[in-house]
């Protein structure tokens, strides 16, 4: 089958996940729907002199109490929603995946324990030092380089030519599914594995973030420190997590009998130029990336059944995300929601999480809640589910996400075609 | 889907020899001597940045405070690339893939708490240190994505922004998925490359562990008695346009970018890297090729295999590694930058290797291979040709 636009139509045929609400998409989508919160203390490390010692963190079995730095915390994360979705397509033999793989993940840098090893060892702190200390550990080099985790995960899964790692700040997810879409419709692929993952919890991130003010620190209450659309929001929080998903052209998986998630039937984009945090006030790009992505998948906004929100629960976000709702859908704009009131910002899972859950609710016809929401903020006018899950004939979901640098990613997530 | 010809209107290159295309031209046609550093960063060699005017591209101090000398080498050279497409009025529309490693750390910061911390394992004091330490412009002059990200807030590139990462690897699949989209008509003009400044102890670290740097006065590539990279501070920016796009806005075309195609062989044996450039090359060269622009970076295994898939090519080679350095997620966008400067100049270079085989400056080549075979994974290979509208 095509598009409007004449090009193949793009399935979902399976779906991981790990939040900090569980490890697999039942037990996420469960509490999820059930309004729960994953926020908690941090306990992997000390939070001494931390403005912030709250976030969603996923603290995996097998560290045992060793924490994984941030790249292999993100492979770890990355290989359980890749497995969990495969196992769900039934596709491809094993460790032999018929198609490319699109990683969206955070940057990567030496952390602390390489250079107070390095240190240590060569009994020099300064960088000359470590760097001399450094010869033949290429333990340091696979795990730090920025193709390693991709190049880690294409071996064990098996997928076909180079890896592609990206990011686009916190719409890295929304933009890793948008090039396996774009993959699948010119033709060069029938499947593909597109995902977000994030581990970044750590004190150099949390102090990072901190710095520019974004984080909620309403630290004695955990699991009601993020409050998207709420009067009281004060900050996002952090949060690790990751998501895949297994994109196959329609017709190739209706051929082989595989049973239909749902569709992602477009993708808009539009980068600002306006400051590296913060989005033009006139909302031009982030109504542009929204239009933009339902002029793709060839809807009117009136279609759009349900929008799972940005709503990172930052004064300014939530505020803009309004405004741009306004101006794309008028009056009648639908219900929308924040997953991030529940599992936290995953920054570069986000979007892939997100899509994950828009297309959970198509299936089910459940609209996860806003939780947190106890005084209505009277800026944000928009049904934003609030508390409670609702409900809801599903058929198209507007899945937003806006990045710090200006990087904008709207998806389209539809149900299968009757 | 018809496929569109794409072609390459603008150039942004900064290397140690300088900036522009008219400084590469000549000294690389008419061969030169490369501009290194081996004493700073001994034993290991580099080649560094030349001076820039920054105003000229970042004209606001504010902007130029919020990154670090990374992100203003990638966003000095995106302004070069417009400005030679002639393209500022085009910039709303402009699509843009950056290949990104990641920004400066706070050397003098990690030294400190190295000192005081390494032996301690104090995760209390960590935190208090680099809470009073860290200034809050460093973490967005880190961030992988804001490369890009300044390049739409200095030039006001709005069309879409995606950030690879993955060293040489990146640069070449921005340069596929850059080729791929215009070919197949999402948009009519994209900006895409990307940078790396070798002058970083950081970086440095990093390549160390897999003991591929080349240790000791600089020599070049061919000569290197084991095989080495030497770093280059390096910045690659093209814009690519639709013919079609060019034609109708009368933009100067200088050359047509006929295919870019990827691969990662796992290079668990001799001679998976090679084959698996050897498999590219049906793809992107079916009619063979005039000439190589080697994206060879020195690294040992990749060395090898790189030779024996270019002795089976049967063309001129150049190796500019030799001269400029090894510039990572700059490399591959440098050199089919140069690619199309010697197509639109109708000449060649100069060897810049001992091993480069010297060519009659008549016999201007009409198709020109560049080879890039990343220093742990990736082959990728593209092919530009002379442009004939």
């Amino acid at each position: 089958m095509r598009d409007h636009l004449g090009r193949p139509l793009v399935a979902v045929t399976g779906i991981g996940a790990v939040t900090s609400l569980g490890f697999g998409v039942a037990e996420s989508w469960s509490r999820l729907l059930a309004g729960q919160s994953g926020i908690r203390r941090i306990t992997r490390f000390p939070t001494d002199h931390l403005r912030t010692t709250i976030a969603g963190c996923v603290d995996l079995p097998e560290e045992r109490g060793q924490p994984f730095t941030s790249p292999i915390r993100v492979e770890h994360m990355a290989a359980f929603v890749i497995e969990e979705a495969i196992t769900e397509a039934g596709i491809g033999a094993r460790g032999r995946f018929p198609g490319p793989l699109f990683l969206g993940m955070p940057p990567v840098e030496v952390e602390w324990p390489a250079r107070f090893d390095l240190a240590r060892k060569g009994h020099d702190p300064s960088y000359p030092g470590m760097t001399a200390t450094a010869a033949g550990r290429h333990d340091i080099y696979e795990t730090f380089l920025y193709g390693g985790i991709g190049e880690r995960l294409a071996a064990r899964f098996g997928t076909r030519g180079a890896p592609i790692s990206l990011t686009t700040a916190c719409a890295t997810g929304a933009s890793a599914i948008q090039l396996g879409l774009e993959a699948i419709q010119r033709g060069e692929c029938d499947a593909c594995i597109a995902l977000g993952a994030d581990g970044s919890v750590h004190a150099e991130a949390l102090i990072r973030f901190s710095l520019l003010s974004a984080l909620s620190t309403r630290n004695d209450t955990p699991e009601k420190a993020s409050r998207p659309f709420e009067k009281s929001r004060d900050g996002f929080v952090m949060a690790e997590g990751a998501a895949a998903l297994i994109l196959e052209d329609y017709d190739a998986a209706k051929a082989r009998g595989a049973t239909i998630i749902g569709l992602v039937s477009g993708a808009g984009e539009r980068a600002d130029n306006f400051h590296r945090t913060r989005s033009n006030p006139d909302g031009r790009a982030i109504v542009g990336a929204m239009r933009n992505a339902l002029a793709d998948a060839g809807l009117e906004p009136g279609q759009i059944s349900y929008v799972n929100g940005h709503g990172t629960g930052t004064p300014e976000n939530d505020k803009m995300e309004n405004f741009g709702m306004r101006a794309v859908f008028g009056d009648n704009a639908p219900p929308i929601s924040s997953n991030k009131s529940m599992i936290g910002h995953t920054l570069s899972a986000a979007g892939a999480l997100e899509a994950a859950f828009s297309l959970l609710a198509i299936r089910d016809g459940r609209l996860p809640p806003t939780i947190n929401h106890d005084e209505p903020d009277p800026n944000i006018t928009l049904d934003v589910v609030p508390n409670v899950a609702r409900d809801a004939t599903v058929r198209h979901v507007l899945s937003n996400s806006f990045g710090f640098g200006g990087q904008n990613v709207c998806l389209v997530l539809s149900a299968e075609p009757t | 889907m018809t496929r569109q010809d794409v072609v390459i209107t603008g150039i942004g290159l900064v290397t140690a020899l300088g900036e522009g295309p008219d400084a590469h031209w000549d000294a690389l046609s008419a061969g030169t001597s490369p501009v290194v550093d081996n004493t700073t960063y001994a034993p290991w060699p580099v080649h560094p940045l030349p001076p820039l005017t920054l105003d000229r591209q970042i004209p606001k101090k504010g902007d130029q405070r919020q990154m670090e000398p990374w992100q203003r080498l990638g966003t000095y050279a995106a302004g070069l690339a417009i400005d030679d497409a002639d393209a500022r009025a085009l910039v709303d529309d402009m699509h843009l893939i950056v290949a990104a490693g990641g920004g400066e750390r706070d050397l003098a910061l990690d030294e400190q708490v190295n000192a005081e911390l390494a032996e301690a394992n104090d995760g209390a004091r960590l935190n208090e240190l680099l809470a009073t330490g860290l200034r809050p412009t460093l973490f967005l002059a880190q961030l992988s994505n804001l490369l890009a990200g300044n390049i739409s807030i200095v030039h006001g590139v709005t069309g879409s922004s995606r950030t690879f990462m993955g060293e040489e690897s990146a640069a070449a699949d921005a340069l596929r998925i850059a080729h791929a989209r215009l070919a197949e008509g999402r948009g009519g003009i994209a900006l895409v490359g990307g940078a790396m400044t070798a002058q970083r102890w950081d970086l440095l670290l990093l390549y160390r562990g897999e003991d591929g740097l080349w240790q000791g006065p600089h020599k070049p590539l061919s000569e290197r008695e084991r095989p080495g990279m030497v770093l280059g501070g390096m910045a690659g920016f093209l814009v690519l346009e639709t013919a079609e796009h060019a034609r109708a806005r009368g933009a100067r075309i200088l050359a047509r970018l006929d295919a870019v195609a990827s691969n990662a062989a796992r290079r668990a044996a001799p001679g998976e890297a090679a084959a698996s450039a050897q498999s590219l090359l049906s793809q992107v060269a079916p009619g063979g090729v005039d000439a190589v622009i080697s994206g060879a970076t020195g690294a040992p295994a990749a060395w090898k295999e790189e030779e024996s898939f270019l002795q089976g090519v049967g063309a001129p080679v150049r190796r500019p590694g030799s001269l400029i350095g090894h510039g990572v997620e700059g490399a591959f966008p440098a050199h089919v930058g140069l690619a199309a400067l010697a197509l639109h100049r109708g000449g060649f270079f100069a060897p810049m290797d001992p091993a480069d085989a010297p060519m009659d400056p008549e016999d201007a080549p009409s198709r020109i291979l560049v080879t890039g075979f990343g220093q742990w994974r990736g082959e990728a290979l593209a092919t530009v040709s002379r442009a004939e509208f």
